[in-house]
């Protein structure tokens, strides 16, 4: 037997280096892709796309700090994104009436503030308990605020919510061309605050604080044993939580120009608890492909379908099932069957397993739209238009097409994914018995 | 005036009631399986919707048997294979599997019943005042008494379903002591699933019940899942006496405090204090007690976390 090398033997490539080569590359290749986006999809669908999933990655990794970092599940985030977003649409307003010299670049500024204030007072209540309890507290307090905003009409605006001007106020810099009117300069403001935030809340993982969430989350009772005040942790990763959900309410309240009682709203706060969670709270990274993926869902989908609720929630549970750590311990788990060039094997049965997903998907997707089309389009005929065919639902053939469809796939899905599974599970014995094996 | 603080008051416990059923098989599954069911709620929302299926075509009676009964064994299939297959991956996954539940269960009773809320109605039997109460002065729907009935006739067979019979001490060992029940070789995972899908029941029952005393639409889950939680906290995580009283009392306070039109302001005034329209903060104190009633949980919710953080009959402190 060897003797293990003590800390001070290691060698230098692992002693602490936070500004190494390799995230020089990966932030550079994130903040190149930030301003090419919109060069690439230049539309103006596409463009608002990407101003809300730029909204969405600091929401959902804000609320990561929550979730994945700390350990807390919260079903009521959107409170400080929202009440964010209201101090933040009343501080523009008062920039266009003239009683506030502030500049419109900086607004998000006014939301984080605002955000952190609450999560101060909301908070101390919240985080008192962890868990379970602590996931019950939040939806009440998500619920209380959402009635109380529909009772003060004066500062919450009511049914209609308020609306501010976003040109309102100098232009940036003293570029008079600058104004943030024009979408693309919108989607410039965010992304820079995206990205600035994006390095704000990596660096804060790097931190003690950051580090002694992450005890608090595994194991309290040892956090508490080493001198920690588990309370406090959550409490001061709480409102520094907040304070990144305000930024982002800021940003939705310049983007829209409008904010309403719904951004308080509890299916706000379940949305960005899907969006890390698709994700993978796991990874710093995660929520922000599932941001991504998020908007493409909410923004994209729900303009062809109104059943994209139901799709999204399919979605979320069988990730749930099968892959709890979200899209990204997917990729890294497939990378790493790639880096040990095993994927060849894999390579015949996850071409019968998608190809078997993607038909049942099809199937399930048209049998849902074919309901749906029965129950709430009743005024619009019997005829409907599906992935570019179209479709009689008053005729029993389009049914039996349907589940017929629907049953093959699924039968033959079932089939492939024990192949897969098969498969797979050996591949990732032989991966763990080289790594045992070669330490 | 005593007639109305009766009516109110029996208002407030038929809701309170209510809520009680909803939270004691949200507690029972939550105290065995550590699990907070996020769809419990959906589930009282399908009993409803299914006790208006059957009941137009078999009538109400047998829907108040058939929908409690289907939910039984939707939740025991839920517990079967679904939130089993989770369970190995911890608390969280578990109850994120119950939450993306319910956003499928909310949008299939969009898919079949429509958005629209569905004209479930309360039988024919029992619509109209208790009559018994009219010669007090007293009126009370008669349905509201039933639910009353049906609440109580539930929780007293609970308790003796729990302290009476063979299988409600195997669950009562298998709350605390799961290992050894098993050792003792009983199926545990199967006691599992019962509770689950009885606790499903009971919410299916609520639905049965409250669907047509209240609205059957798609919002129900939502309006009555936070409220349901705030009793379970309230009345302490795991105590299901804890949550009787809990839910007695947000019924109460929900009751009596739609019909208050009393202010903050106007009990101000009435101790001459002057307070007016000029007086700062006063767009808050003259809400009166009925406009800020459906926050009034969530402030008790709140005081009780600040003067007593492991609820009214609690002994959990975490």
């Amino acid at each position: 037997m060897t003797a293990r090398p003590t800390v001070s033997a290691i060698p230098g490539p692992l002693a602490y280096r936070p500004l190494n080569f390799g995230r020089w590359v990966v932030w550079g290749f994130a903040a190149a892709l930030f301003i090419v986006a919109p060069l690439v999809f230049s539309k103006g669908f596409a463009l608002t796309l990407l101003s809300q999933m730029g909204v969405m990655i600091i929401f959902a990794l804000s609320y990561n700090m929550l979730l994945g970092q700390s350990g807390m599940l919260s079903f009521g985030h959107a409170v400080y994104s929202g009440l964010g977003a209201f101090f933040a649409m009343h501080a523009m307003k008062a920039i266009g009436a003239g009683t506030l010299a502030w500049p419109m670049s900086l607004l998000p500024l006014i939301g984080g503030a605002a955000g952190a204030l609450f999560g101060i007072v909301f908070g101390y209540l919240t985080t008192r308990k962890a868990g379970t309890p602590f996931a019950m507290i939040t939806l009440g307090i998500g619920e209380m605020v959402f009635a109380a905003s529909l009772m003060f009409p004066a500062f919450f605006g009511g049914e209609g919510g308020i609306t501010g001007d976003r040109t309102a106020g100098p232009s940036f810099l003293g570029i008079s061309a600058v104004t943030f009117g024009p979408a693309l300069q919108v989607y410039y403001l965010i992304a820079a605050w995206c990205f600035a935030c994006m390095i704000a809340m990596f660096a804060l993982t790097q931190t003690p604080l950051g580090r002694i969430a992450n005890a608090v989350r595994d194991n309290p009772e040892r956090a508490e044993f080493i001198g920690y005040n588990t309370q406090r942790v959550r409490w001061l990763m709480l409102i520094l939580s907040s304070f990144f959900a305000g930024i982002a309410g800021g940003l939705a309240a310049i983007n829209f120009e409008i904010v309403s009682a719904e951004n308080v709203h509890a299916i706000r706060s379940g949305g960005v608890l899907l969006a890390a969670f698709i994700g993978g709270v796991a990874f710093f990274f995660g929520p922000i492909l599932g941001a991504i993926v998020f908007v493409i869902f909410s923004v994209a989908l729900s303009e062809f379908t109104k059943a994209w609720q139901l799709y999204l929630g399919v979605f979320f549970v069988l990730l749930v099932m099968f892959a709890p750590g979200g899209l990204s311990s997917l990729l890294l788990m497939n990378l790493r069957v790639l880096k040990f060039g095993k994927f060849g094997r894999l390579r015949d049965p996850y071409f019968g397993v998608l190809a078997c997903a993607l038909a049942l998907a099809f199937g399930t997707a048209l049998l849902i739209e074919l309901m749906y089309h029965v129950t709430l389009n009743v005024g619009q005929g019997s005829s409907v238009r599906l992935f570019g065919f179209l479709f009689d639902t008053t005729r029993a053939g389009t049914w039996v097409f349907a589940t017929s469809v629907f049953l093959s796939a699924g039968v033959a899905f079932e089939y492939y994914r024990r192949q897969f599974r098969r498969e797979w599970d050996a591949v990732q014995v032989e991966i763990e018995d080289w790594v045992r094996e070669n330490p | 005036m005593y007639e109305s603080v009766i009516s109110q008051a029996l208002i407030g416990l038929s809701y309170g009631l209510l809520l009680f059923m909803l939270a004691a098989g949200l507690t029972l599954i939550f105290s065995m399986m550590g699990v907070l069911n996020f769809a419990h709620a959906s589930f009282y929302m399908l009993g409803a919707y299914i006790a208006y299926q059957v009941s137009t075509w078999l009538g109400f009676w047998p829907a108040l048997v058939l929908a409690p009964l289907a939910l039984f064994l939707i939740g025991a299939g839920v517990e079967r294979w679904g939130l089993r297959r989770v369970h190995k991956w911890g608390h969280v996954p578990e109850l994120l599997f119950t939450f993306g539940l319910s956003y499928i269960i909310v949008e299939l009773v969009q898919v079949i019943w429509g958005r629209a809320a569905v004209a479930y109605r309360v039988p024919p039997e029992l619509d109209g005042p208790v009559d018994w109460l009219q010669r007090f002065g007293v009126t009370f729907p008669e349905y509201r008494m039933f639910m009353m009935a049906v609440a109580i006739g539930m929780l007293v067979a609970i308790w003796l379903l729990l302290t009476r019979t063979r299988i409600g001490l195997v669950i009562q060992a298998a709350l605390t002591h799961p290992q050894q029940v098993e050792a003792l070789g009983h199926n545990v995972p199967r006691v599992f699933m019962l509770v689950f899908g009885g606790g499903s029941a009971l919410a299916g029952l609520a639905g049965v019940v409250g669907g047509n005393a209240f609205v059957t639409e798609p919002a129900m889950a939502g309006t009555v899942g936070a409220i349901v939680f705030v009793v379970i906290v309230v009345g302490g995580m795991g105590s299901l006496a804890g949550a009787f009283v809990a839910a007695l009392l947000i019924g109460l306070l929900e009751s009596f405090g739609k019909v208050s039109d009393w202010s903050l302001a106007a009990g101000l005034n009435a101790l001459g204090a002057g307070v007016g329209p000029d007086t700062p903060g006063f767009g808050v104190m003259a809400l009166t007690l009925a406009q800020v009633a459906p926050v009034l949980p969530y402030l008790l919710l709140v005081l009780i976390l600040i003067v007593r953080p492991k609820g009214l009959l609690g002994t959990r402190e975490d």
